[in-house]
């Protein structure tokens, strides 16, 4: 479900980090918390991202949550098959409906996320 | 079993835009008695119009039957009981309608001579002083139009207060149980956001209270009773703590139909507060509106008030527009003046025992309303509630029900459902306003209907989840209708 | 009842609050009055209002026949008394007529989308503002002279604590229109937004176009405001706007002494996100049948909290089915016709008066009459209220009235303003020169 080769954060987002590039998206388990997701709202490429801080956030009929940046760095480009398909996230959170790429400012605060191991004992305690 | 409804005939009906034909239409003008003026010449030929590709083109009988149809799609008051909470979703007395339509009234112009105005500006004065008398404050201003925009002027005239003391401060508390416009006025007003969590017993918590209140505080904005229903017994407490370090006690009335003869928000230690023309003094909703949003405050705050004011000036009143210390104008006029009309007439016909006696009805009502339904919901703060009851889904969540699945099966039974979700402090809210308009055969209708959906769930959970089943529309899928807008008729 | 409340008296359900809140004594109101006592305490009041007069007055409302459909239509206790339509399977009558309201101000307005409307005119200005702000990310916002003085200090009053500076732009003294020049002298890097009125406050068709470039070459957006809705139904709509705010007091909607009123705010598609106030959407129900619903919702103030795009609520449904009724009942020829009614009354009250500015005009106008207290003093002695004196928004102005013709005002009537206006106009010149 959750693959190894990601870092999660306690906001649910995850991290796929290559080279000095990561991709960012919101985990399955998030997916599931909001329900049918309706709207996407991504920063621009170019934009500086800080970690920690929101980065974007993602919209259910009546909710509303923000999107945390695990990393710092500089947005390279969002991911626009969810401006037309916003339920592709819902469908695929883990692979197509990914949100930005990011080029990584700070590769080392990698280090403080969980791994896939650590992120499912994390959900599991949080039910 | 359902003893309040049962199918009735519903017709069909396309858009306006779908049943009109060239040429048709529903009006008649005079004859013109002045020479007619060529468009173009008059106004440019670039700044005159095509025709207005798509506008409605139908007979006089086409657009009664078209809006008399629709209005058949709607549940109203008039219908029957309409728990929302929060609400306060009374009977709107048609005596009102028919004094705000007096000619000399409704078709008075703003700025027509104040000499040509005495009618109308002795109603505004008539109403302010019942409201002061009424909440026991010293002064009122009737400009706001709605809850949320009393709202911004009250913190407005919190912030000019402490602007001319030297200090405007930056923040306003919220107690997590509050309406979302309280943050979202705040925000406008120029103030951070800082929530305050409720008390086990779902008020404001004294010692979170002591601990945030500083010199950054501008005010806390309450709502008492708060959205539970409960009022807050510290409530006099609160205001030393805010009033000690310099801060306003800011209250939102949406909930003064449990207190008007009974207490009032002057006399515990309010500084400001907006109330609802449209809960508390049965200005009808209309579907959303208009509504009316005056704002009460203490002497400390009166030269603050938007202009202009309403002054007597013996036998005459006129407005004054020279107050340097006002935050300035929140809407252009005077008010909802056609509400303010409505208000009145409500106030008179009711006199003050009138008003005391609704209060207590409106109580006894919630309460009654409490007893009957507690064996079958949980009550997650059983702190006495006043005008409304607040329970949670709970035991129903447990079978996989929730309360908006509820809300939905009530449909079937011919109420409007309560109030959903609200206040977010309660899991799975059911919020029930029952106001001072139920009988008790109404009321026990409602319970039977309540109880027998709680008894659905244990046997059929599948029945209520799926409901309702009654309606002319079934079951709306809000979820496309965000993720691909269509906001507007197009032709196909 | 009582006893399953375990309860005495209704007033043990109150004996939990803390002594020191309650109020110990009646309410110092009268008794409570019957029906009848009510209407005539109204019909007195109307009465004081004065009765049987005749009015010139515009500047931002006006006087135009109500069909009596309107009213049959917002009477009926399923609109009247019900409430802002979130239960959608039982509210779809209310829905679906702000879903034909939100096109027809679409097609009115010549922009993509409209919400359910706002509180009034003076209001939509400032979430106009907010939202053209929001939009741009720049703060800064100027506003021409010509927009309603009223909704000027409106916005004035919400945007003093937001970090939105407002600066004022001119109008050109001989036609009244907008001041161009002032305007690009006055634009900058940081203006968010540039707010006109057309018809401005004097009754003036206004350039939005020309408005609209200079606003956009330095990427501020532009705000279309209107008082008149009927100037609608024959004026090209302002198409080059971003974000149109306007009253629709004109359409069935009574004076009623300054409210309440339905403002609008219609935009470009690029836009929605950035709008404040309730949306209807279409979609379908769980049978397929067409349905419509509250959307987009997660703009507002109920889920977003402090960082909604407004505080506002709710909207003002019944007036805005006033004016549905009134577009329906009217319709595309009707709102032509109508326009036309105005532009011929007006044209022919200026015919009698001394228009202050060139600028074409729909069907309000300012005229120079010297003395403004003394002609409308004169005007009341014949019933009719005149126009209103403008030197209170514009001292520059302080010897002319803004004057106002509809379909409503009679030849008669305006033949009277003329005959009164004019020698009073002339008496004062003659003082002058004396």
């Amino acid at each position: 479900m959750y693959p190894e080769n990601f870092r999660y954060t306690k906001e649910h987002e995850w991290i796929h980090v290559e080279g000095d590039t990561g991709t960012i998206g919101i985990t399955d388990h998030a997916q599931e918390e909001l329900g049918d997701i309706v709207y996407v709202d991504l920063p621009k490429p170019g934009t500086h991202i800080e970690q920690g801080k929101s980065l974007g956030s993602v919209e259910s009929v009546k909710a509303v949550s923000d999107v945390y940046s695990p990393v710092s760095g500089e947005v390279l480009e969002a991911n626009a098959l969810l401006a037309d398909s916003p339920e592709k996230l819902n469908e695929d959170p883990h692979a197509a409906a990914w949100l930005v790429k990011v080029k990584l400012r700070a590769p080392a605060e990698v280090e403080n996320l969980m791994t896939a191991a650590d992120y499912q004992t994390y959900i599991g305690a949080e039910k | 079993m359902i003893n309040k409804v049962r199918q009735h005939l519903s017709q069909n009906e396309a858009l306006l835009f779908e049943r009109s034909s060239p040429g048709k239409k529903a009006y008649q003008l005079p004859e013109l008695d002045v020479p007619a003026v060529d468009a173009a010449e008059a106004l440019g030929a670039e700044n005159v119009r095509a025709e207005i590709e798509g506008f409605p083109e139908v007979s006089e009988v086409e657009a009664i039957r078209h809006f008399t149809r629709l209005s058949t799609w709607n549940y109203a008051i008039d219908h029957g009981m309409y728990p929302l909470g929060s609400c306060t979703m009374k009977y709107n007395p048609r005596i009102n309608e028919l004094v705000a339509r007096i000619d000399g009234l409704a078709w008075a112009h703003p700025y027509q001579p104040e000499a040509l105005s005495q009618g109308c500006m002795q109603v505004m004065e008539r109403l302010e002083l019942m409201l002061a008398e009424i909440t026991g404050m010293d002064a009122v201003t009737l400009q706001p139009a709605a809850g949320a925009h009393g709202e911004l002027t009250g913190i407005l005239l919190i912030r000019a207060l402490l602007e001319k003391r030297g200090n405007p401060r930056k923040k306003i508390l919220i107690p997590d149980s509050a309406h979302g416009t309280n943050p979202a006025t705040a925000a406008i007003a120029g103030y951070a956001v800082e929530n305050i969590k409720s008390s086990s017993t779902g008020g404001v918590d004294l010692a979170a209270l002591e601990g945030l209140v500083n010199e950054d505080v501008a005010a806390l904005m309450v709502t008492n009773p708060n959205t539970l229903g409960v009022f807050e017994e510290n409530i006099i407490r609160v205001a030393e703590i805010l009033h000690r370090k310099g801060a306003m006690l800011y209250m939102d009335g949406a909930n003064m139909n449990a207190l008007v003869g009974m207490a009032r928000p002057g006399d515990f230690g309010v500084d400001v507060l907006h109330l609802n023309l449209h809960k508390t003094f049965s200005t009808p909703h209309g579907g959303g509106g208009p509504g009316a949003g005056p704002v009460c405050v203490k002497k400390v705050l009166e030269p603050f008030l938007p202009t202009p004011r309403l002054k007597r000036s013996g036998k005459k009143l006129t407005f004054d527009y020279k107050r340097k210390n006002s935050i300035g104008r929140v809407k252009a006029f005077y008010g909802n003046f056609g509400v303010l009309v409505r208000a009145l007439a409500y106030i008179l016909a009711h006199g003050g025992p009138g008003l005391r006696n609704a209060t207590m009805d409106a109580v006894l009502n919630a309460v009654y309303i409490r007893k009957q339904l507690e064996p079958y919901f949980d009550l997650p703060y059983p702190s006495p509630n006043m005008h409304e009851v607040v329970f949670s889904d709970d035991r129903q969540a447990k079978l996989g029900v929730r309360t908006g699945e509820i809300a939905k099966r009530l449909i079937d039974y011919g109420f409007h459902p309560y109030t959903v979700s609200f206040p977010l402090i309660v899991h799975g809210a059911l919020m029930i306003e029952p106001t001072e308009t139920e009988g008790k055969l109404e009321l026990d209708q409602f319970i039977e209907a309540m109880i027998s959906i709680a008894k659905e769930v244990e046997t059929d959970p599948e029945l209520v989840k799926n409901a309702p089943y009654g309606t002319r529309t079934s079951k709306v899928d809000e979820v496309t209708a965000a993720r691909k807008p269509v906001l507007r008729w197009k032709p196909a | 009842m009582l006893d399953v409340c375990g309860a005495g008296s209704p007033e043990e359900l109150f004996s939990h609050l803390p002594e020191a809140a309650r109020l110990h004594r009646p309410l110092d109101l009268p008794p409570g009055i019957s029906e009848y006592e009510i209407v005539e305490y109204f019909t007195r009041r109307a009465e004081e209002n004065g009765i049987g007069y005749t009015s010139f007055l515009g500047a931002g409302v006006y006087r135009h026949y109500r069909p009596v459909l309107v009213d049959t239509v917002v009477s009926r206790g399923e609109f009247l008394t019900s409430y802002t339509p979130y239960q959608a399977e039982i509210s779809q009558g209310t829905l679906t007529a702000i879903f034909e309201f939100q096109t027809m101000i679409c097609q009115l307005t010549g922009m993509d989308v409209a919400n359910a409307s706002m509180y009034d005119g003076s209001t939509a200005v400032p979430e106009a503002a907010m939202m053209a702000v929001r939009a741009t990310g720049k703060g800064r916002v100027l506003v021409a002279k010509t927009v309603h003085p009223e909704y000027r200090e409106v916005l004035r009053t919400y945007a003093r604590n937001q970090g939105m500076p407002v600066e004022e732009f001119g109008y050109v003294d001989g036609a009244g229109t907008l001041d161009l020049e002032d305007l690009e002298r006055k634009m900058d890097d940081f203006t968010g937004a540039v707010i006109l009125q057309s018809p401005n406050f004097f009754g003036i068709v206004d350039q939005v176009k020309a408005a609209a470039e200079i606003a956009h070459k330095r990427g501020a957006l532009l705000v279309v405001i209107f008082t008149e809705a009927v100037s609608l139904g024959i004026l090209e709509p302002p198409a080059d706007a971003d974000i149109v705010a306007g009253e629709l007091q004109s359409f069935a909607i009574t004076p009623s002494y300054g409210g309440p009123y339905a403002g609008i705010i219609a935009t470009k598609e690029k836009l929605i996100r950035q709008m404040p106030g309730r949306l209807v959407g279409q979609t379908t129900d769980s049978r397929g049948n067409r349905a419509f619903c509250l959307t987009l919702a997660t703009r507002e103030q109920h889920i977003r909290r402090e960082k909604a795009t407004s505080n506002i609520c709710t909207n003002q449904a019944l007036i805005a089915l006033m004016a549905t009724v009134f577009m329906s009942v009217y319709g595309k020829l009707g709102l032509r016709e109508l326009a036309e009614q105005n532009l011929a009354k007006s044209h022919y009250l200026a015919g009698k008066l001394t228009p202050r500015f060139s600028g074409k005009f729909f069907n309000e106008f300012v005229a120079k009459v010297g003395s403004p207290d003394a002609v409308n003093k004169a005007l009341l002695k014949k019933k009719i209220i005149g126009g209103l004196p403008l030197g209170r928004f514009y001292p520059e102005l302080a010897d002319c009235i803004l004057i106002c013709a509809t379909e409503m005002s009679r030849k008669g009537d305006m033949d009277t303003v003329g005959q009164v206006v004019q020698p009073a106009a002339a008496t004062e010149a003659a003082e002058v020169l004396a």
